[in-house]
């Protein structure tokens, strides 16, 4: 059970590639981020190099798919015609302190009603979206 | 070396708007909008529209200056200028644009001009359907995150935590932009006054954003006429002179996936102390502001960062006398985004205006400096001082 319904825009990787590693590593149910070869420093979203030491030497590194809310909101105006009937949900900036706290968007999952707090521990869930034209899979989270 | 400056070399002479719509309902394609502003300003500056031969805007206007020129029979074209990114945050920046060509002699008369006609084209506020996306939307998208209401509550959700700010914060502003509509008769709001009853009752567009923390999207058009100012006296309304303009954002701003170091900002944080300086001005010589609200929260965001209270002080400095005529700071005195015009933030460049020549329906009395903050939380932003000849 998808937390968002159908029809809404399906991601694909970038025409120039240079985020296909994460969304490879999705369909494992791996989170992947990026981290500079030569300096070491986490990088998210994905860039051709590293904005710290400007080297090439991007990697791409699995990391545990834990974090902390940063900030949230819970959406009620839907202002796409695939959330029409959906009702309230909640997105939520996930740091990733195992990844230099750069931060992921998500949602987090289960009642739309629950209380949000600012620094709560989240583990990510992986949503497969498989029959999609081009396959694809979401990085989700629930409260721990 | 000689100060490399703008303060006091260029002038505001001419103002023009088109009637304001809600969205989608100008009878008027864009193009007409664009230019009968235009013209509504050279009438305002008293001058021959051939004699325009510069033209700048922001936000990727679709009115091309070589049409315009084309189409108004101008002389001459020199300056065609597009501010890149930012949506209305290019505001402040298309007014500085033109006036550095014009203090540089790469200018002469130069018009500086936002259209908006929904109905022609898409509305902000609404996601397209269907479809794929790639690039950083494909890390926000799928999450139902699409519009500004939603990408920047997550900043003022975070500032809001972080300094303890207030939901009755945002609500004064709100209140402040509806108040002062009530005395303008060009607002899409007069005579439809705001209560904080009916802001506390109105719906979540996305928390903490209620409809009312959120700008209208509407039809018209906007435009000013800017000459250097050894011109500028010879017209026929009290000349506004540029004191400063600012442009930029802060350390990798545009980092994808809100990986702003600093994201929970107005983006004004290095943008503000720029202005400050050209102006040889600080936010306590402000006898008017004008701050784009896309949203309340951004506009707290953009008064922290421009230095008028902190963080920490907004909860008692966010109240409506505080924001009236008399009050210690006048806010968005025409009714600005929420409840005049969402004109892209040009209509409160051209209240800022009135402010100085004394022609405001919420005139501020013996307005000398004017603060015009344009839109917060995008990047890059972009703000600017006004004033009087006596500021010179």
């Amino acid at each position: 059970m998808n937390y968002l319904p159908a029809g809404l825009p399906e991601p694909v990787t970038e025409a120039d590639k240079l985020d296909a590693p994460y969304w490879e590593a999705t369909r494992q149910s791996v989170l992947k981020i990026q981290r500079c070869g030569a300096c070491n420093t986490w990088q998210w979203g994905p860039e051709w190099l590293c904005h710290k030491c400007r080297s090439w030497d991007m990697r791409w590194v699995q990391v545990e798919g834990k974090g902390k809310i940063w900030t949230w909101t819970r959406c009620w105006h839907p202002v796409h015609p695939a959330l029409k009937e959906r009702g309230p949900y909640i997105a939520v900036l996930v740091e990733l302190p195992g990844a230099g706290n750069v931060r992921m968007l998500g949602n987090l999952l289960g009642d739309a009603a629950q209380d949000v707090k600012i620094g709560a521990a989240v583990e990510a869930v992986f949503e497969p979206h498989d029959d999609a034209p081009t396959p694809y899979t979401l990085v989700q989270w629930r409260t721990l | 070396m000689t100060e490399r400056s703008l303060r006091g070399k260029v002038a505001v002479v001419g103002i023009g708007e088109t009637t304001y719509y809600k969205h989608s309902m100008s009878p008027d394609p864009e193009f007409v909008l664009a230019l009968k502003a235009i013209l509504a300003a050279c009438d305002d500056a008293g001058i021959d529209p051939s004699t325009i031969d510069s033209f700048a805007s922001y936000a990727n206007d679709r009115n091309d200056p070589s049409r315009i020129a084309a189409a108004l029979g101008c002389k001459e074209l020199r300056l065609s200028n597009m501010q890149w990114g930012g949506g209305g945050g290019g505001g402040a920046a298309a007014i500085g644009n033109a006036a550095a060509a014009i203090a540089t002699g790469q200018a002469e008369i130069a018009v500086v001009y936002r259209a908006l006609a929904q109905g022609q084209f898409q509305r902000y506020g609404r996601a397209a359907s269907g479809g794929t996306v790639s690039g950083d939307n494909a890390l926000i998208h799928p999450y139902g995150i699409f519009v500004p209401a939603q990408r920047y509550a997550l900043k003022i959700m975070r500032y809001m935590h972080d300094h303890g700010v207030k939901q009755e914060a945002l609500r004064a502003i709100a209140m402040a932009s509806y108040h002062h509509a009530q005395s303008n008769p060009r607002a899409i709001m007069y005579g439809r006054p705001l209560t904080e009853q009916k802001y506390d009752d109105s719906r979540w567009i996305a928390e903490p954003n209620h409809l009312f923390d959120c700008c209208q999207e509407n039809d018209g058009a906007a435009a000013v006429i800017l000459v250097s100012a050894d011109r500028a006296k010879n017209f026929p309304h009290k000349p506004a002179y540029v004191l400063a303009v600012a442009q930029g954002s802060d350390h990798r701003n545009a980092a994808r996936s809100f990986n702003a170091p600093d994201f929970a900002s107005s983006s004004f944080q290095p943008v503000a102390p720029h202005l400050w300086e050209m102006a040889k001005l600080g936010p306590q010589d402000v006898d008017v502001l004008q701050s784009y609200e896309n949203f309340t929260g951004g506009v707290l965001m953009s008064m922290v960062e421009h230095g008028f209270f902190t963080g920490e002080e907004a909860n008692d400095w966010c109240r409506l006398e505080n924001f009236m005529t008399t009050g210690k700071l006048p806010l968005n005195t025409s009714g600005g985004n929420l409840a005049e015009c969402y004109m892209h933030g040009l209509e409160l460049q051209i209240e800022a205006v009135r402010q100085i020549r004394g022609t405001s329906s919420a005139q501020v009395p013996n307005a000398h400096v004017g603060c015009v903050i344009a839109g917060p939380m995008v990047t890059p932003v972009s703000t600017m001082v006004l004033g009087s000849q006596e500021t010179l």
